[in-house]
């Protein structure tokens, strides 16, 4: 009995767990960990990652639950909120009507779909883009690093608004062609940070040894960086998702994103803008709507930036003791 | 000092460029400037014609050096809504434009130092915890929806203000204070943090054991060497706001600034009034950047231009 036990323990101590041996092989595994583990002790952050996945939960249950977001019913239309619709409770009046008769609370619901779409789709290509231009310009320096280097400064001088309402009135408004817009002008936070912690980086021992084994170029920027810049990718993309989410709000508010019927946070103020002395539930809804999913974002955004930014992290500590 | 300067505007110009070869390869490129010019019922035959008027209808490379040749010149061409020079219609509404950003800079800059030296000063304490919750409600809200909110509580209920139009100082309030909401987020924390920097360093101590009183150690020094990023950031928000922010802003308070020109002239498929516009901003957004460059030096003789 105790000869096995001893050997159960033996087998133990010389055979890892198996989540312990892919952390050792995947170290950004190891970081995420870290980072759920962080995430569940700060209070603000969790209540910003609870409220975000809410927010998508009811997005892709938006089909069952605002089944009713298209559906004009006149003798409704711009009735203030209330529980009972001829006197049965009715869930999606509980937010009022537009001047349709449209439930708010189900336009609303829709309208998150095209914000996580816009915002999700947008971030995932500029990331991708930025990221490996960056990569680019931080691991060659020289001539690369000077031309990708001077094209992100030209185009942050853009006016980026405005060539994008240019974009979007030869192409026609549309959903797909608002994302291009906001696509083109929203890369270069990527590539300045990315290249800024490459250049650190390829100084480093792990770099140098890797390519004294004789690791190709693509090999060292793709299998040894890129896991190094995960965490600083992370947060600038959730910063970004904030950023694109609002600036769907402006673009679909100047008419320039997906077209009525559809539902958007964007629309939906501008068709409210009318009926606003009379029905202010038309207005305030949508943007609150805009206004929580954005704060959600940035709650988790604000911590992220606290625990990878090795300074803060060394004051947050600082203050703990 | 002087070949800084040079390079400077050398990039400026080339970034100046860069905008306007956007323009004619997003107007003449992938869109089509008569199909937007003419309407719908127009024929085939005169599409042609008006393609062959306006020179549509010459190879690309020639399109494009009349087009920058005229830019350099500032002729854009008539604007078709107005029936005159587009330049100037543009260049008459950026005072308004110009009014609006600068009172809401004013403004959050004159409520943000304050606020971020306070908070600075008693981290921690409920006046720091309101400046952190108010600069990030500040930064998360939508500034279209905010503008319509303030024109619904005290244009529409109080009747202190007017919902829109321009002229008197009642008119810029509700402008000015939506667009101000979130450059006063940013800019107190950067000035909360950049104080708290100083604050923790020798110097302070210094002047403190002199017995400086705690007002001129906090006004005259930390403050002082915090001014690079709170200097820095306020630039780059105004050059943000005139990017962007003040289109959204123009068109709910229908505030008569070069946003709201451009999307009448949007509206109204004006497309060289259009091109002016976006030239005329991007003109704008690379000075200012330039002069942001410029004032470090002044701030922090320590940096050295090469």
């Amino acid at each position: 009995m105790a000869t096995t036990l001893r050997n159960l323990k033996l087998a133990e101590a010389v055979s890892e767990p198996a989540e312990k041996v892919a952390e050792r092989k995947y170290p950004w595994l190891h970081n995420l960990r870290e980072l759920a583990a962080d995430l569940v002790s700060d209070r603000v952050a969790l209540v910003g990652a609870i409220g975000f996945v809410l927010v998508v939960l009811l997005a892709a249950a938006a089909p069952v639950i605002a089944d009713q977001y298209t559906k004009q019913n006149l003798r409704l239309r711009l009735s203030p909120p209330m529980l009972t619709v001829e006197g049965e409770f009715n869930y999606h009046f509980i937010l009022g009507t537009d001047q349709l008769g449209r439930p708010i609370l189900d336009r609303i619901i829709h309208g998150s779909r095209v914000s996580l779409l816009v915002g999700l789709g947008v971030v995932a290509v500029t990331g991708l883009f930025g990221t490996v231009l960056g990569l680019l310009a931080g691991y060659f320096g020289g001539t690369v690093d000077t031309i990708i280097m001077r094209w992100v400064d030209i185009q942050t001088a853009f006016p980026g608004l405005l060539v994008a309402l240019t974009l979007l009135i030869m192409l026609g408004p549309s959903l797909q062609n608002m994302m291009i817009a906001l696509m083109i002008n929203g890369w270069m936070i990527f590539a300045r940070i990315v290249r800024g912690v490459t250049l650190s980086l390829r100084e480093e021992v792990f770099v140098k040894a890797a390519r004294v084994i004789g690791a190709g170029d693509l090999r060292i920027i793709f299998i040894h960086l890129l896991p190094n810049l995960v965490s600083p990718i992370l947060t600038i993309a959730v910063m970004e998702l904030a950023r694109i989410i609002l600036a769907e709000a402006a673009l679909s508010f100047l008419g320039m994103g997906i077209q009525p019927p559809e539902a958007s946070w964007g629309l939906m103020l501008s068709d409210g803008r009318d009926y606003m002395a009379k029905a202010w539930w038309l207005v305030t809804f949508p943007g609150l709507a805009i206004g929580l999913s954005v704060l959600f974002i940035q709650m988790v955004a604000g911590w992220l930036r606290s625990v990878t930014d090795p300074q803060q992290r060394f004051k947050k500590a600082s203050k703990e003791a | 000092m002087v070949g800084y300067l040079l390079r400077r505007l050398f990039y400026a110009l080339i970034s100046i460029a860069a905008v306007s070869v956007l323009v004619f390869v997003i107007t003449r490129v992938i869109g089509d400037p008569v199909k937007l010019m003419l309407p719908l019922e127009a024929t085939e035959e005169q599409r042609n014609q008006m393609r062959e008027t306006l020179g549509f209808n010459d190879p690309l490379l020639v399109q494009f050096a009349r087009f920058s040749a005229d830019a350099v010149r500032g002729d854009f061409g008539n604007s078709l809504w107005q029936r005159v020079p587009a330049l100037p219609l543009v260049l008459d509404r950026l005072p308004a434009t110009f009014l609006l950003a600068f009172a809401a800079m004013a403004l959050a800059v004159v409520f943000a130092v304050p606020l971020g030296v306070l908070a600075a000063l008693r981290p921690r304490s409920w006046l720091d915890h309101f400046c952190s919750l108010g600069s990030l409600v500040g930064m998360c809200v939508a500034s279209n929806w905010l503008g319509l909110m303030l024109i619904l509580i005290f244009a529409v209920n109080l009747g202190w203000f007017f919902t829109s139009g321009y002229g008197t100082w009642k008119h810029l309030v509700l402008p000015a204070v939506t667009l101000a909401a979130a450059p006063l987020g940013r800019i107190t924390q950067i000035v909360r943090s950049s104080v708290l920097d100083e604050l923790g360093r020798n110097y302070v101590t210094a002047a403190r054991a002199r017995g400086l009183a705690e007002s001129t150690v906090i006004m005259g020094h930390a403050l002082k060497n915090a001014a690079i990023p709170i200097v820095t950031l306020s630039g780059w928000e105004l050059s943000r706001l005139l990017a962007g922010f003040t289109v959204i802003v123009e068109v709910v308070f229908g505030w008569p600034g070069v946003g709201l020109l451009a999307m009448d002239a949007i509206r109204r498929q004006d497309l060289p009034l259009l091109q002016a516009d976006v030239f005329v901003v991007g003109v704008l957004v690379v000075a200012l950047n330039l002069l942001i460059d410029m004032t470090y030096g002044w701030f922090d003789p320590r940096i050295r231009y090469t």
